[in-house]
């Protein structure tokens, strides 16, 4: 029965004492452990967000980065581009100018051997006629030897000019 | 890592050894306390107290297991041959209205009276301190006979003496504020920084009753003023568990083990429970929602109900944490007990009996730590539950 029933000493010490901890712990104990257990929650909490921040500003720097690179990449094209559209333009324009001048060249040289051409004929000419009437006054002479035949190759002539 | 893992786990196979060796150091201690009377006390002996001895020479398991979880005058430390060692501790009594305060060795472990006071052997009184105002010149006087003549007029003086139990929850409060009061400290000078020591001991119980105990049972809003109470309870009660199984001093004492501590703790709640409980609290006992009308209507059934409910949880919490800790002590003692009953038949199945009682003592002492935990836990669970229900907004 002892076991079961209790003593009136103990109940009183145990609600004085009991009373006493609670109070002293309370005061003593558990308020500042509780403020440096949020505290350190909390910055816990802060340090995790500026990480997020941090991670996120990063992620950011990287797009932009990258987009960075695109247009670099972009730029660097257009340029190669143009510089090709450029050189094509020039050795173009250098053929062109080339074609013209060799084109040019020929047409003097046609031009010069023309007039060469000319000169030597003009000169054979003359002296084709030259001797022609050499010829013709050598034949003309041995021809016209005799009247007959004179007055034949005037008949022909005549002749001659009737047909035209 | 690893190593220190295993350290760990010999220091507890250490303490655990060395707890159950004490249990039979601790036990062996009654079996022949009367021994005494005729050592240095002699001087009240007589021919009917000596036969009583003689009588009783013999191991009383029960008598053993109950004198080791009951409260006690003095803090009885070991008995090496024919002497006691104890702890002499105050006893304070208020008797017709004056107020008596001695050392309780002038008892002389039970076998002497002083000032008209004794401590009851055995009877209706037994352990408790009576005084017999017949025999107040007399106190050598042997009451025994003349009591068992009906002859007694018992008095009962208020008795608020530093038992041993009081004396162990003194220990325990100065160890707990010791604990607390320097960890507190140190979380003040290592602001925002990790724990360390016996901080990182307690954070993780501090964290688990704050989170999983009082966010979880009381809500996030109003649980801060209860989380102190529900701390200094779960501490208390942990640590009491805990010293309980340690079987010398400082420990050994069975504070939570005691009906009145338990009752105590309990009223703690209940007293809160009352006095924080809102008025929907109150509605739901008088006139509980969802229910019927004639359960309330003309026989108040369910109120009546609800209203014994408000009392039946307090006094189930006493009786859990009591009965476990009570139950733990005496499966424990009773292993303990088997070897000197064993060895009262002879030496050799006495020692035999160890080889099988200690081991079981030693897994009852492993189970008992991790009950000392539990009920802690369960404790503290359901007054916060409690708390919560009280304050527990309509919905």
């Amino acid at each position: 029965m002892e076991l079961v029933q209790p003593g009136i000493g103990l109940i009183f010490w145990m609600t004085l004492s009991f009373g006493v901890v609670i109070w002293i712990l309370g005061k003593f104990a558990w308020k500042p452990i509780m403020k440096s257990l949020k505290e350190r929650e909390d910055s816990i909490d802060e340090a995790l967000h500026t990480a997020d921040k941090a991670r996120e500003e990063m992620n950011q720097l990287k797009v932009d980065n990258e987009a960075l690179i695109a247009k670099a990449k972009e730029d660097r094209d257009a340029i190669l581009r143009e510089a090709r559209k450029v050189k094509e333009k020039i050795i173009d324009k250098a053929r062109l100018k080339a074609n013209e001048e060799a084109n040019r060249i020929v047409e003097n040289a046609k031009n010069r051997i023309e007039n060469e051409k000319m000169a030597a004929m003009t000169d054979l000419k003359n002296q084709i006629a030259s001797l022609s009437i050499e010829i013709a006054e050598k034949i003309l002479q041995h021809e016209l030897s005799d009247d007959k035949k004179q007055k034949e190759f005037v008949q022909k002539l005549i002749d001659d000019v009737n047909l035209n | 890592m690893l190593r220190n893992k295993k350290r760990v786990l010999h220091a507890i196979f250490l303490f655990l050894f060395v707890v159950g060796i004490s249990f039979v150091f601790a036990a062996y201690q009654p079996a022949n306390p009367q021994h005494n009377a005729h050592g240095k006390h002699n001087n009240q002996d007589t021919t009917e107290s000596w036969e009583i001895e003689v009588l009783e020479e013999e191991y009383n398991a029960g008598k053993m297991i109950i004198e080791h979880i009951i409260d006690s005058h003095e803090w009885h430390l070991a008995t090496i041959g024919h002497t006691h060692i104890t702890i002499p501790l105050p006893v304070i009594l208020i008797h017709d209205g004056k107020l008596h305060a001695f050392w309780s060795s002038k008892f002389q472990h039970g076998h002497s009276s002083y000032k008209g006071f004794r401590i009851e052997t055995e009877g209706e009184y037994k352990g408790k301190i009576v005084k017999y105002p017949e025999y107040n010149y007399l106190d050598e006087e042997i009451i025994h006979v003349e009591k068992e003549a009906g002859k007694k007029k018992v008095e009962l003086p208020v008795d608020l003496s530093i038992t041993k139990n009081v004396a162990a929850i003194f220990i325990s409060i100065i160890i707990l504020c010791w604990i607390f009061i320097s960890v507190a400290k140190r979380y003040r000078k290592r602001k925002g920084e990790a724990p360390k020591g016996l901080q990182s001991f307690v954070e993780p119980l501090i964290i688990f009753i704050r989170d999983d105990i009082a966010k979880a049972a009381i809500g996030e809003k109003k649980y801060e003023r209860y989380l102190p109470f529900l701390l200094t309870l779960f501490f208390f009660i942990f640590l009491n568990n805990l010293l309980g199984l340690v079987p010398f001093f400082p420990g050994g004492a069975n504070v939570t083990g005691n009906i009145a501590v338990t009752g105590i703790l309990a009223l703690f709640t209940f007293v809160i429970v009352t006095f924080s409980a809102n008025k929907y609290y109150w509605k739901h006992i008088f006139n509980t929602p969802g229910v019927p009308i004639w359960l309330k209507l003309p026989i108040p059934i369910m109120p009546v109900v609800e209203l014994m409910g408000i009392f039946t949880k307090p006094f189930v919490l006493m009786v859990r944490l009591f009965a476990n800790i009570t139950a733990g002590h005496i499966i424990i003692l009773g292993f303990i007990s088997l070897i000197f009953i064993f060895g009262n038949m002879q030496w050799g199945i006495g020692l035999g009996a160890s080889l099988i009682s200690v081991p079981f003592a030693i897994f009852m002492g492993l189970l008992e730590l991790l009950v000392a935990f539990i009920q802690a836990y369960v404790f503290t669970l359901l007054s916060a539950l409690y708390f919560g229900m009280a304050i527990e907004e309509h919905h």
